[in-house]
């Protein structure tokens, strides 16, 4: 009987556990290749991405746009798209944050940045300006969807460039290895624990840049 | 044979029940407070998570399935063989998507827990909610894309404004199921004030039982219209344990259809953002029937762990009911409040999910 109580309540808060783990999982993939973009004076002022979105997402973010050239978009036509795209991500703070010496730097908003569709793949281009350049000792950049919808990798090759980076500077990738290898690497834990609660942080790429 | 309750086997299960009330809450508060996506990012834990675990290997396993499936459409287009390929994916993420962490079965399972359903019921609202859940996405996109060439942008507007109807309904769904359970509770809550006590029951309880008995009816006398407090002051006392609530059958609802159908909207109305865009790239390939097929084995493949989690679900309830109906009132008492917390949670989640707290299941548009 009291086995079979604690049994059943055991059943019970883990079921009301389970019903807690509202999180979702990737729907759309995107590949990046980042440059951090530095001033003469060595000052970080920005940093570029391009992102290649996966197959599937590329079609249906296609989808009902007119094109010259059936299956082919130029980069007029998927103006419009881009366009909206950089507008949208405002509110997901461009899926990328970045601390100088710790201190969180906020972005402008993007400048210069436009769709090309290659290969079946669409990639967007954006820059995003530093509000306040800063010349730091170290700089963190983290690209990742809190929320998990969208699954970042950085690219295989060449994945973050320094653009005009005083000499000495130090580049360190610490990628989430590769989605399901990270994915296998959660446990119970990390959904029950209030501190993982944000476990798409368990999925960030992390540039690091030491510089003398 | 009814077992002899010690003061220590009361409180115990005193305990354990609002242990069971805490959990539910706050897990409940814990999925509205912990996502806002525009707080500042917390710093990850130091230690590495382990390898392992059940719900990280569902996570890759679903993506697995995902990402072969537009290659699997592709190849569908010259290869018709891929077909089954593509219906066996979209079965097997079907199965590990409802696995994995979602508010629907959440939603499904505080609902059959709240209203004492029956497990048989529990299955067919899992398989009409899937159903239903495919149908919307088909929908959606058979009429914006296909009939009406909207551009992605408009559907995920749309899909978007129905997330919303449909995180509403929860909410109204929850606050309905709450004033309802809410108000079986409280007359639970008055029900487990002490009455006479039973033949059977050990001669020195008895004894208390009186004591406490004629003190309450004094207590009665001068506060004859403060029920609810009332009743609630006596939930701490220990002769609760003690008390004849109403029985299950006496509480049990009219089980209509016109209820359950309340359950499969909200649950169903939202489609799940895979299958629409499994659509339109299945319509940009020119094989929307195959998106379609693809569509309604996701939706089988949901409906089945769906099933499985609310047959749980109304198992441990069960056992819960059982346990409890060895005792009195008090047992009942417990599994009013199991309920009306069941409910609680229904509410929440939609609270959660309509203010955006829940931010995790929003379709990102971009």
């Amino acid at each position: 009987m009291g086995m079979r109580a604690v049994f059943g309540l055991l059943l019970a808060v883990g079921l009301s556990l389970a019903a807690s783990m509202a999180h979702a999982h990737p729907h759309v993939w995107i590949t990046s290749t980042s440059e951090l973009l530095y001033a003469a004076d060595g000052t970080i002022t920005g940093v570029r991405h391009a992102w290649t979105f996966d197959d599937m997402f590329s079609a249906y973010a296609v989808q009902g746009l007119e094109s010259k050239t059936k299956g082919s978009y130029t980069r007029e036509e998927l103006g419009p798209l881009a366009q909206t795209n950089v507008e949208s991500l405002k509110e997901y703070a461009y899926f990328t944050f970045a601390r100088a010496d710790g201190k969180k730097e906020r972005f402008n908003e993007p400048v210069d940045y436009f769709l090309d569709y290659k290969d079946t793949v669409l990639t967007l281009h954006f820059t995003l300006p530093l509000k306040n350049p800063v010349k730091p000792k170290q700089l963190v950049l983290e690209v990742f969807d809190r929320s998990y919808f969208i699954d970042f990798q950085m690219a295989k090759e060449n994945p973050v460039k320094l653009v005009g980076a005083p000499a000495g500077c130090q580049m360190k990738l610490d990628r989430p290895n590769d989605g399901s290898a990270t994915a296998q690497k959660l446990n119970e834990q990390t959904f029950l624990n209030g501190e993982n609660s944000n476990f798409g942080m368990m999925f960030a790429n992390k540039i690091t840049v030491d510089c003398p | 044979m009814k077992p002899k309750l010690s003061p220590l086997a009361r409180g115990l299960l005193a305990c354990a029940a609002l242990a069971a009330v805490l959990a539910v809450a706050d897990a409940a508060l814990h999925d509205v407070l912990a996502q806002n996506p525009f707080g500042a990012p917390k710093p990850a834990q130091a230690a590495e998570p382990e390898a392992s675990g059940i719900i990280g290997w569902l996570l890759a396993k679903q993506s697995e399935f995902y990402r072969q499936m537009s290659s699997t459409i592709r190849a569908a287009k010259s290869d018709g063989s891929a077909v089954w390929t593509l219906l066996f994916i979209s079965f097997a993420y079907g199965i590990f998507h409802a696995a994995g962490p979602g508010h629907g079965k959440a939603v499904i399972a505080s609902y059959l827990v709240a209203n004492r359903e029956t497990a048989r019921r529990g299955i067919a609202l899992s398989f009409a909610s899937a159903l239903m859940q495919s149908l919307v996405a088909i929908l959606i996109v058979g009429i914006s894309a296909w009939v009406l060439n909207a551009t992605a942008r408009t559907m995920c507007k749309a899909e978007g404004a129905i997330e919303i109807a449909s995180y509403g309904l929860i909410a109204l769904f929850g606050l309905r199921l709450v004033w309802v359970k809410g108000r079986t509770f409280i007359r639970a809550l008055q029900a487990a004030q002490p009455v006479p006590a039973l033949a059977g029951v050990p001669h020195d309880h008895d004894h208390g039982h009186h004591h406490h008995h004629d003190a309450h009816d004094h207590h009665r006398h001068d506060h004859a219209h403060a029920h609810a407090r009332h009743g609630h002051e006596h939930v701490h006392d220990e002769h609760c344990g003690h008390s004849h609530g109403p029985t299950p059958s006496e509480l049990a609802g009219p089980g209509g259809w016109r209820r359950g159908f309340a359950a499969i909207l909200t649950v169903g109305i939202r489609p799940c953002s895979g299958a629409i865009l499994v659509l339109v790239f299945a319509l940009a390939q020119g094989l929307f029937w195959a998106g379609i097929a693809a569509t309604l084995l996701m939706g089988l493949g949901t409906a089945i762990t769906v099933a499985a989690i609310a047959v749980i679900a109304v198992s441990a309830k069960d056992i819960a009911t059982r346990l409890s109906a060895g005792r009195d009132g008090g047992g009942a008492l417990f599994m009013r409040g199991i309920e009306f917390a069941a409910a609680g949670v229904v509410l929440l989640f939609g609270a959660g999910l309509l203010l955006g707290y829940i931010a995790a299941e929003r379709t990102t548009c971009f």
